[in-house]
């Protein structure tokens, strides 16, 4: 009886096997991906209609590099889509990407914002810019992430948790200027000026501003966008004021989206042509409008909420030079005691 | 001579004959706990020891906020479940037979539904805010103070008012379940309401809330959204912190390991609740229960008592999503929905049946064999509920990936056929991870009615010469079907509204209404999540009122 029962297991389990197996004859390329599904399926729709190769995806904002490394050369995923710099060099530094030679490739991104040895490259910018209350914060008072931990600002300034992927690469950019010292001064310093602990993502920040709850975040620049086309969010948006920090010095803090090949994708080549895909007008364009997010192909037009903001200086550290100060930054968050 | 001392030791009354349930139940064990295995193994093996670091810097605070958030929820939900479910049980007032079943809906509410939605309710741009600036002519929070919700006490209070059911729940199928002849008894002997609830039904129902209660505080330590949501740093949130925000699996592997530990102090709590006590009713069921009839003030004491918890933990977080629900309709409501309401459901059924026959095996097993191995087993199988939904998903990886991987290499080198990846990245995985973290609700529960059934019935049966499964099937299941149904739902409702895990495990292109939710709400957007929780609250009280139904069933209500 139970012998029976656990064959028959068995074979439907094999039987499933066979059907997916029968499936992925088709053209198709699978991905998983750390960006929300919202975000990223119009340019993957795009795609499926270009090519006629269909595209497979799981979202989800953890655990996709264990699972990639568990299912070894076996895995099913060809391409891996991250939302920062931090995830892009643990995916690469796991040795679970394979480089990637394509002219395509390399002349739509510049190379600051891609792996010198070709495992990662960047897809669009997001600059980690500085809101304050247009009521509470006169013109000029703040003008760089420095700025913000200057005592006058003591109870005024929100973040979210300092462990947050965008908050660690801005502190590993504070290091990379400052050095370890001078970064974790700051650090304490814009901790002591900090309304409440850290908490919920950026939007709530520039919420917290619109309700009096403090008068400065650090925030990305997307959020905004994003907020300004929603109707309820709209009133919190237009409370504040955009800031581009460090105009005068290295420019405002960038952070990328990206793209990396497995290191044992089963189809290369469909790969290839969707981050070929990716990197190409069509797509940078609709990450420009649709997402707001600053294209890093050059000549890609820019959406009209980004042109209002206009033209800024960023900072131009190598991203991989940030990257290799994460673990650095971490541990300083939890030893000023960022998030208690 | 055997027999007697068989007799004597009261509950073993196998003759070691029995052996392959024996072997069944280790051998269930042995595969539920490999998940734990694998996180405990990274524990002790990660990459880069983190662990000095974390004991210099957070762990002590992760610590205090757990211990708090525990006692205040262990408090909170034991005081509103018992209280509620005896005033339902035992006192006659008007509108009891409606709070029977009104009690168990908050139940349907995932915590981090609910934290959406008070923090919706409750923050500044809130209604209540809004009015209370409108009615004294404020115009800034600066203007005047209001509590702040998002800290631990509104964790405490948010986890309180949808972990209560789980005692609830438990509490008033013991009180049900307790003799009548006992109670009569206590009234003959001269005992009021109060005394005969303090010292007969309280001490009866014993296991039934101290399983209630772990329940509840496995769920709360577990907990992620709401922690998250309100900054509220546990050991949960250092879990995801050291994995996600450092990178570090192996640290985070640790910090679940001391996580642990807890819950063996938990199930060495709800054991040490039973100890030595073996009470056995039977041939009262069919009594009509003493009840005691409230008039004057404490009829209102007791409406107000059972309301309060429905209204706070399920009508007014479902009349703020309602709202939502319907101004986002057009934009939520795509044919997508319905899939995933279908996923949603097939996956949990599936969860809740397979969780239910293993509870029953191992349960069972532990009846036959009274003995350390089947405990131990049981136990063990009840540990995956301890691990955090996202690493115990990376627990459930581990074992099922190198299974295929060496599948496939065998495969490879004899046959030259390559298998590929056979479980992991199926919904055979998923399912595997729900009755792995829930197995421990069902095997719980399942004990717990399968110890009230008078071991002088197997003697009874098996001396007419029934075996052990017909004596299972025939005569056991009949009798608990309440608590195997109580089992099953629960688990069905919980696998609905899990997150972390089947955010990883997930097959491609697959998504259930959690993972729809939760895509929205993480980012704010909770109107266009409303629809979604409101599905699964939904979805969720279909089994609830079913549930209720039949506890109330089990006992003609007089």
């Amino acid at each position: 009886m139970n012998k029976r029962v656990l064959i028959a297991a068995l074979a439907a389990s094999l039987g499933a096997t066979g059907f997916t197996a029968g499936a992925m004859a088709a053209e198709e390329v699978n991905i998983y991906s750390y960006r929300k599904p919202i975000l990223i399926e119009p340019m993957l729709n795009a795609f499926t209609e270009q090519t006629g190769i269909k595209v497979n995806a799981v979202h989800a904002e953890k655990g996709l590099l264990e699972r990639l490394k568990n299912e070894g050369r076996n895995t099913p995923a060809d391409i891996v889509l991250t939302v920062d710099i931090g995830r892009l060099a643990d995916i690469t530094g796991a040795g679970l990407t394979q480089p990637v030679e394509s002219e395509v490739i390399n002349e739509a991104i510049p190379p600051a914002f891609r792996d010198p040895q070709n495992e990662w490259f960047g897809l669009t910018a997001r600059a980690r810019i500085i809101v304050v209350s247009k009521d509470r914060v006169a013109d000029g008072e703040i003008k760089t992430y420095e700025d913000l931990a200057d005592p006058k600002f003591a109870g005024k300034i929100c973040t979210r948790s300092g462990k947050h992927p965008y908050m660690v690469a801005l502190i590993g950019s504070m290091i990379v200027a400052h050095g370890e010292d001078g970064a974790s001064e700051w650090l304490s310093g814009l901790k002591d000026n900090l309304a409440r602990k850290p908490q919920g993502n950026d939007r709530a920040q520039v919420k917290a501003i619109s309700e009096g709850v403090c008068d400065v975040a650090i925030i990305n620049h997307y959020y905004l966008a994003k907020m300004l086309q929603d109707d309820e969010q709209k009133e919190w948006a237009n409370s504040v004021r955009v800031i581009f920090p460090n105009q005068d010095d290295r420019g405002t803090h960038m952070n990328i989206s990206g793209m990396v090949m497995t290191a044992h994708a089963p189809d290369p080549d469909n790969a290839l042509k969707l981050m070929e895909f990716l990197v190409s007008d069509t797509a940078q364009e609709m990450y420009a409008q649709l997402n707001s997010e600053y294209p890093l192909r050059k000549g890609v037009a820019w959406s009209d909420q980004l042109k209002s903001w206009g033209e800024f200086k960023t900072d131009d550290v190598s991203l991989a030079d940030i990257a290799k100060e994460r673990s650095t930054a971490i541990k300083m968050v939890d030893s000023v005691g960022y998030d208690q | 001579m055997s027999y007697l001392q068989h007799r004597v030791r009261g509950l073993d009354f196998s003759v070691g004959r029995d052996i392959h349930w024996l072997i069944a139940a280790v051998f269930v064990a042995t595969l539920v706990v490999m998940p734990v295995i694998a996180v405990v193994d990274l524990a002790f093996n990660p990459t880069e020891n983190i662990w000095p670091h974390l004991v210099d810097t957070v762990l002590g605070y992760y610590l205090f906020n757990t211990v708090v958030l525990m006692l205040g929820v262990g408090i909170s939900v034991f005081l509103t479940g018992v209280t509620t479910a005896w005033l339902v049980t035992m006192c006659r007032f008007p509108g009891r037979q409606y709070f029977e079943w009104l009690l168990l809906l908050p139940l349907a509410m995932p915590a981090y539904v609910i934290a959406y939605m008070y923090t919706d309710l409750l923050e500044y741009a809130g209604p209540v805010q809004s009015l209370i600036r409108d009615l004294f002519g404020f115009s800034s929070s600066r203007d005047y103070w209001f509590p702040e919700i998002r800290n631990l006490g509104g964790a405490i209070m948010l986890m309180g008012l949808v972990l209560y059911p789980y005692v609830f729940l438990l509490a008033r199928a013991a009180f049900l379940e307790q003799s009548a002849a006992m109670l009569e008894a206590s009234r003959i002997l001269g005992r009021g309401p109060w005394k005969t609830f303090l010292y007969v039904s309280l001490p009866i129902a014993r296991p039934s809330i101290a399983v209630g209660v772990a329940l509840a505080l496995m769920e709360t330590l577990n907990d992620y959204g709401t922690v998250d949501f309100f900054a509220v740093r546990t050991l949960t949130a250092g879990i995801y912190d050291t994995w996600l925000g450092m990178g570090n699996l192996g640290g985070a592997a640790q910090i679940a390991s001391l996580m642990l530990v807890f819950v063996l102090v938990l199930i060495g709590i709800e054991r040490f609740g039973r100890r030595n006590l073996a009470y056995y009713q039977q041939g009262t069921h069919l009594l009509p229960l003493p009840t005691y009839t409230l008039t004057g003030v404490c009829r209102w004491i007791a409406i107000g008592a059972c309301s309060l918890p429905v209204v706070a933990g399920f009508f007014i977080p479902l009349i703020v999503m309602s709202r939502y629900a319907i101004i986002y309709f057009n934009k939520s409501w795509t044919v997508d929905f319905r899939t995933y309401a279908f996923n949603s459901f097939f996956l949990s059924a599936l969860a809740a049946i397979v969780a239910l026959a293993i509870a029953l095996l191992v349960a069972y097993a532990r009846r036959l064999h009274r003995g350390s191995v089947t405990s131990v087993a049981a136990r063990i199988a009840s540990l995956g509920y301890a691990v955090p939904g996202a690493v115990l998903a990376i627990g459930v990886i581990i074992p099922f990936a190198s299974l295929d991987n060496f599948i496939d290499s065998f495969m490879r080198k004899w046959f030259d056929v390559s298998t590929g990846l056979l479980l992991s990245g199926t919904i055979f995985a998923l399912v595997f991870a729900y009755v792995v973290r829930f197995l421990a609700v069902a095997v719980g529960q399942v004990e717990s009615s399968l110890s009230k059934v008078s071991p002088s019935m197997d003697m009874a049966a098996r001396t007419l010469g029934y075996k052990p499964l017909e004596v299972l099937l025939k005569h056991h299941l009949p009798l608990i079907r309440g608590g195997m149904l109580t089992a099953a739902l629960i688990v069905f409702v919980d696998s609905m509204k899990e997150l972390p895990a089947t955010l990883i495990l997930r097959p491609f292109n697959f998504s259930t209404l959690a993972t729809d939710v939760f895509q929205y709400a993480s980012d704010e957007l909770i109107g266009e999540s409303a629809l979604g929780s409101l599905t699964i609250v939904l979805v969720g009280l279909l089994p609830v009122i079913l549930l209720s139904r039949t506890i109330s069933g089990s006992r003609k209500a007089p």
